[in-house]
């Protein structure tokens, strides 16, 4: 059954999982192409969520249905729902001026960047197991699997157990650091003490803007 | 028979490990099961839909003394069908601003989500069929219920793309305020569903309804003690965006919201999505709360196996109902109003309720400890809100960050690069 394959997962693919695993991956790198070169901001975001599909499938390939789950309900239900939503209300759905670069050297700096990058892979790939498809065999997360009755098992049982014991340091401290973004966030957003001349010249600036974003 | 069924189900072990189907491996039967179960289930939603249509339009004709739909067939009941058939027929517009390939993937992207999560929910009971022993329900993964989330997750591209595609104003607001009330309710909708699985031990939507059966004083409408089930019903029908929360198309402010630009089978698309949610959803609150297919009473030795499809069907009608009757009853609300009751109130309580909850499972009666622990953490909570609010009437608190600089009146941008 499903998670009994987590423990005694078998090294040789089967056909479906080649399948799976060669439409999967067709179908992240499409997307991952897709966010780099689309022109529109909105369609890179889109592709995005293609990349994202494709891997929450190889996650449930490799039996991890929760880690799907969460891929999807996380990343693609908020956080890209909330880069469309920027996207949208700022209104910076216009198409980039690419004659003009905003940091000098960029491109040449760029360059480097993808030519350490391919190296890195390259050698990545020189000195590690090509992907076929086939089921991880690391085994299952370690710690001992709880059996007892009527303990809840499964993947899920195993990662909060995991989270709340060997990883809890780790999950507070991000959690923690979560919060101090959200704070700092809305300490950056508010603007205490605006004097009368200011909210009249803000205001004025707020009609301008809209006045141009009908126009575009 | 399905009372052996029942009680059979209760009792085993793997609770959660998935379709009994699957278990001798998968052949070309067991294949044939599975193509039959999504066909019905497909056919079965379509009608369904068609049938909610008129349903609606029947019962909140009948709540504002009118007659409503009564000349295609019987009572009416064939109007879906004509609407239907003449939306297809119209001609399909494309605004001349809009993006095209978002504007014709929008629909696709609200119809396929409705159509996937009605798959988890269990419509019935286990039956065999000669050596084949399955489940009246499409599939069953072992995170059945995070695919509903997931799913309303992804329900909401829909709206936004179509909004945003469309080139236009009042389509552009629509959406926008779609995306956020999705996401504001999202996390009332997930902690109330944490509340569930709490009690049962279990994401799949299959364990979920077993852990509820043999009568009603097992439902977790009861175990959970009512309070989850009113969150759960807020927020579902927010991320719905039905009335009252139907800000999105709200057709007094924006016309038709993020639909306006739509037209022929394209819109009809999108009203079959919302319809097709609703009863989806209905099926949901049903699974959760209600303890799916199963009865009132624990089932009686020898009953048919249409007993639990039949309670199923008559619960999710009930709720179905209920929705039409919060759109005759409730006034919409104003989006601050929607934003204060996600944030400030729905997700608060939910928080509470899930500490309350799992504090029980893990203590039992003593577990009720929480209870004042949290009334005094939720009186603390207002009594620092309360303050943070009369101060900032007064003066700031805080320490301005940064410099406020007054920028200078930029010049009027001759021409956009593509305006």
């Amino acid at each position: 059954m499903l998670h009994l394959s987590l423990v005694v997962a078998s090294t040789r693919p089967t056909w479906p999982d080649i399948l799976v695993f060669a439409a999967s991956a067709a179908v992240i790198v499409v997307g991952a192409l897709g966010v780099v070169t689309s022109r529109h901001p909105v369609h890179a975001a889109l592709s995005l969520v293609m990349t994202l599909f494709g891997v929450a499938v190889l996650f449930i390939e490799q039996d991890a249905d929760f880690l799907a789950a969460v891929q999807i309900i996380v990343y693609a239900g908020a956080i890209v729902v909330l880069f469309l939503f920027v996207i949208m209300f700022l209104g910076v759905d216009r198409r980039e001026d690419v004659e003009v670069e905003p940091l000098g050297g960029q491109r040449p700096l760029a360059f480097v960047m993808l030519a350490i990058t391919l190296a890195g892979v390259i050698a990545m790939l020189a000195t590690a197991h090509w992907v076929t498809g086939a089921h991880q065999v690391v085994g299952p997360i370690q710690g001992p699997i709880t059996k007892s009755a009527g303990a809840p098992s499964g993947e899920v049982a195993q990662l909060g157990k995991q989270l709340f014991t060997t990883y809890l340091f780790a999950f507070e401290a991000t959690a923690a650091l979560l919060v101090i973004a959200v704070v700092g966030a809305v300490v950056l957003a508010r603007r205490p003490g605006l004097s009368e001349k200011a909210d009249r010249a803000e205001q004025a600036e707020r009609a301008e803007r809209s006045g141009q974003g009908v126009a575009s | 028979m399905i009372g052996t069924v029942f009680t059979s189900l209760q009792n085993t072990p793997n609770q959660g490990l998935g379709d009994p189907l699957f278990v001798h491996g998968v052949h070309w039967g067991v294949l044939l099961i599975v193509v039959v179960k999504v066909l019905a289930a497909f056919v079965a939603l379509l009608v369904a839909t068609a049938m909610m249509i008129w349903f609606e339009r029947k019962v909140i004709s009948d709540m504002q003394s009118r007659i409503g739909p009564n000349r295609a067939g019987p009572w009416g009941l064939l109007q879906t069908l004509a609407d239907g058939t003449k939306l297809v027929f119209k001609e399909d517009l494309l605004p001349e601003e809009a993006d095209t390939f978002t504007f014709k993937l929008a629909p696709y992207l609200s119809v396929i989500p409705a159509f996937i999560t009605f798959a988890v929910v269990p419509v019935g009971g286990i039956i065999t069929l000669g050596s084949h022993t399955f489940e009246l329900q499409v599939a069953d993964p072992p995170i059945g219920i995070l695919l509903v989330l997931a799913m309303s997750g992804i329900a909401v591209y829909g709206v936004m793309l179509a909004g945003w595609s469309s080139g236009s104003k009042y389509p552009l607001l629509g959406s926008v305020r779609a995306s956020a009330q999705v996401i504001s309710y999202e996390a009332a909708l997930g902690m109330t569903v944490v509340t569930v699985v709490l009690v049962s031990h279990s994401l799949s939507t299959r364990a979920i309804v077993a852990a509820q059966s043999n009568g009603f004083w097992h439902w977790n409408l009861i175990r959970l003690g009512f309070l989850p089930f009113i969150f759960f019903m807020i927020a579902i029908t927010a991320e719905l965006t039905r009335p009252p929360f139907d800000l999105t198309e709200a057709d007094s402010e924006l016309v038709g919201g993020f639909h306006t630009e739509y037209s022929s089978i394209r819109f009809g698309m999108f009203y079959l999505a919302e319809f097709m949610n609703t009863i989806t959803m209905s099926a949901v609150v049903v699974t959760l709360f209600f303890g799916g297919p199963n009865g009132l009473i624990p089932p009686i030795p020898g009953a048919t196996i249409y007993m639990p499809l039949i309670w199923f069907f008559l619960k999710t009608v009930a709720f179905c109902f209920i929705y039409v009757w919060f759109r005759a009853a409730l006034p919409r609300l104003r989006y601050d109003q929607l934003m204060d009751l996600g944030w400030k109130r729905l997700i608060p309580l939910t928080l509470a309720w899930l500490l309350v909850v799992a504090a029980v499972v893990i203590w039992h009666w003593q577990g009720l400890i929480m209870v004042p622990v949290v009334v005094a953490a939720a009186v603390l909570l207002v009594r620092a809100t309360r303050l943070g609010a009369h101060r900032s009437e007064q003066e700031s608190v805080l320490p301005a960050v940064g410099r406020r600089v007054t920028p200078a009146p930029r010049p009027r941008p001759t021409q956009g690069v593509d305006a």
